[in-house]
Order: structure tokens, then sequence, then C-alpha cells
């Protein structure tokens, strides 16, 4: 019997038991749905993070001379016990590098802790307390709502003076303005004399939460130790113009530290692409991870389609002898009880491919997380699909290939 | 093993068969010598446990003998191995079984059909043969009917067209009246009768008397072996 004949007899028994075809296909659909899915998220949020996060997090053409990196994923304790005995950044360090550079660059320093802000009798807990200079809302594309923002005059005379996130403003003031009204970081009072327009949030974390200082303000001391930094931003007008800056800063810091050519450096020059390899890693073990779900519920739904077919076999037990009587061979039988579960396999991917992409559409529509359906899940789903329903379809289908027509034609 | 004479369709020679059945052997055949010609009409009797569904089925390439020989239309068939069998099934042998064995779900055009597609034909040939072989037993206007929308007499014509659609050596039924009133039993008689005038060979199985007598050749087992054989006049 050619192969399309056993498919079209597979397609019109699957028609015939919608029901019980229905159950058998759940498994599939599940599998290769949640495939789909998860994949796309996966493959969405890695766009996100190229395109767009990175960008937010770091700004365009923009370094981050640092002790060590700001994001690292699976970074083994040695090496984290390393980074923590390096030399931290000074504010010497900051000015030697800054003055080396030549090229026309946007520069900043910026350290940042973790504390409460407060107002009269209310608290905004759990803020970014951020300690910089004044291009740093320039370097951080960060946008003032109303108010202004801090002036180098104000930061290198320290002045307490604040600018706040969103989220903080909306926390401390409600609906009042904030301007000119003091609020208390570490016990001392800081006039507000701006507040940054909303950035939203980016993965479920929210944007809004810091207040930004003088770096040379008070708050300096909760921040670091005297007369230390967490990072030097420089914005370059181009790529090409930040790694020049950035064999500079190297150049200097390397000196400063009195390293030997074959000695590493002792601090980081990190950039977006920093992130994006953060992210990698995290993407890479939810690539491991999802295959592992999908696995499952395929093994599942191969098992389910086994057992339907093995009855689907025993109850047309005469129809296999009769099939045999009139001339079909075992490989005729057998191509016919494969085909059928492979399409019924190939049937449940296929819907299984419409509620995943609805799944991602729905995902985009109400969730932060973006989702992009990748072509080549699509492909995959399809292919462990039938290849589910060709496995599972192995062992009942040799079982009908080898009964006996005259038992199998006397059976009622 | 000599072939046998040209015009033989059946041959067999000293055929034995024995199952094992919870530990005894039986005997179900004890060497059965049959020879049936082209254009015979033979009607196999006998009572139950006399060997006639064993004959029947090592006759019908559904079994291998244990012991004996066996020549189908020129043919050694007794050694051949199941998709061998398969083959000749398709080709030399069309069965009518007692409870028609219909595709339930399947037109009356697609069961008939279903020979020649395990014989490899296209959709085209096939459905012209098999419309033809509905012509044959007059069942041409009901070509699009399932099973449950034709009666008893008609399902057996069904069964008859799709035994007859690859045109068989021979035609080998299965008490194919006993599911059926004796009226509508007449009439498939009268499409064995005129088939047999068209020149099929035709072997009945069956344990009625008077359906035995629209035969020309009356063959009886009675405990594995021929007990009679003989001629009479259709």
């Amino acid at each position: 019997m050619p192969v399309f004949e056993a498919f079209r007899l597979a397609l019109q028994t699957i028609r015939a038991q919608k029901l019980k075809s229905g159950f058998s296909l759940l498994g599939v659909f599940i599998g290769v749905a949640s495939l789909i899915a998860a994949w796309s998220i996966v493959n969405g949020v890695n766009r996100y993070m190229t395109e767009k996060f990175a960008q937010t997090l770091y700004g365009v053409n923009t370094f981050q001379l640092r002790r060590r990196p700001m994001f690292a994923a699976n970074v083994p304790d040695s090496v984290w016990r390393a980074w923590r005995r390096r030399p931290r950044i000074k504010f010497s360090d900051a000015e030697a590098v800054r003055a080396a550079l030549t090229m026309p660059v946007v520069t900043a320093w910026q350290s940042d802790e973790n504390g409460s802000v407060f107002y009269g009798g209310k608290e905004a807990r759990d803020i970014q307390l951020v300690t910089a200079s004044e291009r740093y809302f320039e370097i951080k594309n960060l946008r003032i709502a109303i108010g202004r923002p801090f002036t180098a005059q104000e930061n290198r005379s320290g002045v307490p003076v604040a600018v706040l996130g969103d989220a903080v403003a909306k926390r401390l003031f409600v609906d009042r303005t904030p301007l000119d009204r003091s609020v208390r970081i570490g016990g001392i009072g800081y006039r507000v004399i701006g507040v940054v327009e909303r950035q939203g949030s980016v993965l479920g974390f929210p944007l809004d939460r810091f207040v930004v200082v003088p770096a040379m303000s008070p708050a300096q001391n909760l921040v670091n130790p005297p007369g230390v930094l967490d990072a030097l931003l420089v914005k370059a007008r181009s790529e090409l113009e930040m790694r020049d800056a950035m064999e500079v800063a190297e150049g200097v810091m390397r000196s400063r530290r009195h390293l030997r050519p074959k000695q590493d450096n002792n601090f980081v020059l990190d950039t977006s692409e920093g992130v994006q390899r953060f992210w990698a890693g995290i993407s890479r073990i939810l690539v491991i991870v999802l295959p592992g779900v999908v696995i499952v519920s395929l093994v599942i739904g191969g098992i389910v389609i086994m057992n339907i077919m093995l009855m689907s076999v025993s109850e047309r037990t005469r129809e296999i002898g009769l099939r045999k009587s009139l001339g079909a061979r075992r490989r005729d039988v057998l191509r016919q009880f494969l085909a059928e579960s492979a399409a019924l396999a190939t049937v449940g991917a296929a819907f299984g491919i419409v509620a995943g992409i609805g799944l991602t559409l729905l995902i985009n529509a109400v969730s932060p997380l973006p989702a992009s359906v990748s072509p080549a899940s699509v492909v995959l789903g399809v292919i462990m699909g039938a290849g589910v329903g060709v496995i599972a379809g192995v062992y009942p289908a040799s079982r009908a290939a080898r009964l006996d027509p005259i038992a199998a034609l006397r059976q009622e | 093993m000599t072939p046998p004479g040209p015009d033989l369709i059946i041959f067999t020679r000293e055929l034995v068969r024995e199952y094992a059945m919870g530990g005894e052997i039986v005997r179900a055949l004890q060497g059965v010598s049959l020879q049936i010609r082209t254009n015979e009409y033979v009607a196999v009797m006998g009572p139950s446990g006399s060997g006639k569904s064993t004959l029947m089925n090592l006759i019908g390439c559904l079994d291998t003998p244990t012991s004996g020989e066996y020549w189908l239309n020129g043919q050694p068939v007794s050694d051949l191995d199941d998709d061998a069998l398969a083959r000749i099934r398709n080709k030399e042998i069309g069965f009518v079984f007692q409870t028609f064995n219909l595709l339930p779900r399947a037109t009356a055009l697609h069961n008939v059909e279903l020979p020649l597609i395990y014989a490899g034909y296209g959709a085209r040939e096939r459905r012209v043969q098999a419309v033809h072989a509905l012509e044959r037993v007059g069942l041409a206007d009901r070509m699009a009917h399932r099973p449950n929308e034709l009666s008893g007499g008609q399902r057996q014509r069904v069964a008859i067209a799709r035994a007859l659609v690859n045109e068989p050596s021979i035609l080998l039924a299965d008490e194919p009246t006993g599911n059926l009133d004796s009226t509508t039993s007449g009439e498939i008689m009268q499409v064995f009768a005129e088939l047999h005038r068209q020149g099929q060979t035709i072997v009945i199985v069956t344990h009625e008397h008077d359906i035995a007598a629209h035969a020309a050749r009356v063959v009886t087992l009675r405990d594995g072996v021929i007990a009679t054989d003989r001629r009479q006049a259709a």
C-alpha cells in the first residue's frame, strides 16, 4: 500500500473517532504548545535584551570603568573572591582617566547603594541611592520631568540636593509637588530639585525606585568608603571612539596599578556586551531546562498515543485479519498503523503550534515579557510531533502486523 | 515434487496439518489429496471437527501445512513465507465469508477496491475495476452506500464483488449463506451459478446439503480425511 493511501486511511480513521483521537492528541498538543510558547519568550526576551535593555541600562556607546562586572552569570566562587580582593576605583583614578581622554566624551561618576528616603512621617524603602556627578543624567538618558538636574557647581561643593525617581516622588509626595521640599537621606536633609520622567520597568523590574544626589554630597559616606566610587561612566560619540577611549582608560589604569605586561587587569571596562553575555548565560540555562519540560510532555503524549493505538489494534483485529486475507502484507499493516499514529501526533502538533502562537501573542499582550515566535520552534514542533507518533506507533503497529489472519478473522 | 498438469488449479498431495493444543497434538488434517480443475464448482462438506475449516484455510493460503504439498495454479505454495502468501491471496484467491467482513465505514465501492490497493493499482484503475466487479453482481446502483445501508444479500454481493475484483483463480466461499434467509440464499447461489457459467472456479465450504446441491462436485471430509468425492448433475 502506498504511503499516501496509508495517510488517507489514517485521517479517515481519526475523523471517525474524534473523541478518542482528541484525547490521544493532548500530550503532543501540550508538548508542542509549551515548546513554542517558551521558546518564543526566550527568543523575544533575547531580542529585547540585545536591542533595548542593554541600551537603557548602559546607554549607547558607553562603557563603565569598574572593579568587577555589573552583571555576571555562573561565576565560580573563586573568581568572585578574586574580584572582591581587587582594589577599588578611587576618585583619583577617575580623574586621571578623564584627563587622559582627549577625544570628545561625556563622563560621570556613579556609586549606588540600597537605602531609604524619608519625608515627614513617610519612608520610601529599598530605594537605589545613587551618588553621581552632574553628567550622569545625560549619559543614562534620564529626562527631568519637573525641576532640574543638579549642576557641576552643586556637585563639586556637595550641596545636599536630590533628584527623585518617579516612584519615589509618588510614594513620598502623592499629589503634592516635591520641589523645594526637604527629604532625609541618612539623617541629612536634601532639598528636592527635580523629578525624573517615568522609566517604567524591564522584565518586571521597576526602573523608577531611585534617588540621585551629588557625588560629593554627604550621602557619599553611606555608599562607599571615602575617596572611592563604583564606576566611571564614559560615553563616546561612536562605537569606534568608545573603543579608543577604552584603550586609553585601560592604559591609564594599568600604569596607575603598576601592572606588568603579563598581569591581567584588576578592573573591568564594562559595556552593554557584558549585560548581553549575562543574559546569554541565563537564556542558555532556559534552553537547557526547557527541553526537559517539552520532552516530559512528549513522552507522556507518546505513551498515550501508544495505548490508544494498542486499543485500536485490538478493536480492529478483525479488520486486520480481513485486510491480510485480501493480500495486505505485514509491512502494509505496519505502515497503516504507523501512519495513523504519526498522523495523530502531527495533528496534535499542528494544534499545538496554533495554541503556542496564540499563547505567545497573549503573553505579548498582557505581560511585560516580550515574546516573538521563532520559526525554528515551529519546524522543530512538527518534527518532534511526527517523530513521537512514529515511535509510539512502532509497538502497536508491529503487533498488528504480526497478527495471524485466521485467528484475527475468527475474533468477534 | 512433481508439478501437476496445466489445467489443475488446486493440487494437494498428502496434506497434513497438526496443532499443538494444551500440550496435545491435534491432527486436524491427516493426509488430504485433492485436485480441482479450472472452472470446477466444488462443495466441501463435513460435520464440525471434520477438518473442513482447516482445509479451507490451507487452500486459501491463510495457513501452511505441517507436511504435504500444495500447488495453486501451477505454483508450489506450501513453503512460502508470510509476505509471499499475502501476495498469493491477493492475486489468486477471492474470499467470501459467512459474516461478509465488510469495512463498516467504507462505501461499497471502497470495500471492493481494497484488494486492488494491496495489489498496487492507482486510484483511477481501482475505480474502473471495482465498478465493473459491482456491475457483475448487479450492485451498480449501490456503490456509494455503506454496509449498514444495504440488506444482507446486498452486503454479501459486495463481498463477492470484492472477491472477484482481482480476477482470482478460485473463489473460496466459507458458508456464504450462513447468515442469510432462504430467499436471499437462493439469490446468492444464483450469483455463484452465473459466475461459474462465466468460467470461474468456485469452492464452497458448507454444511447445508441444499447449498452443496448447487455444486457439480461434492467432497466430504470426516476426521481429517476425504470420506467421499463425487460428481453430481447440477
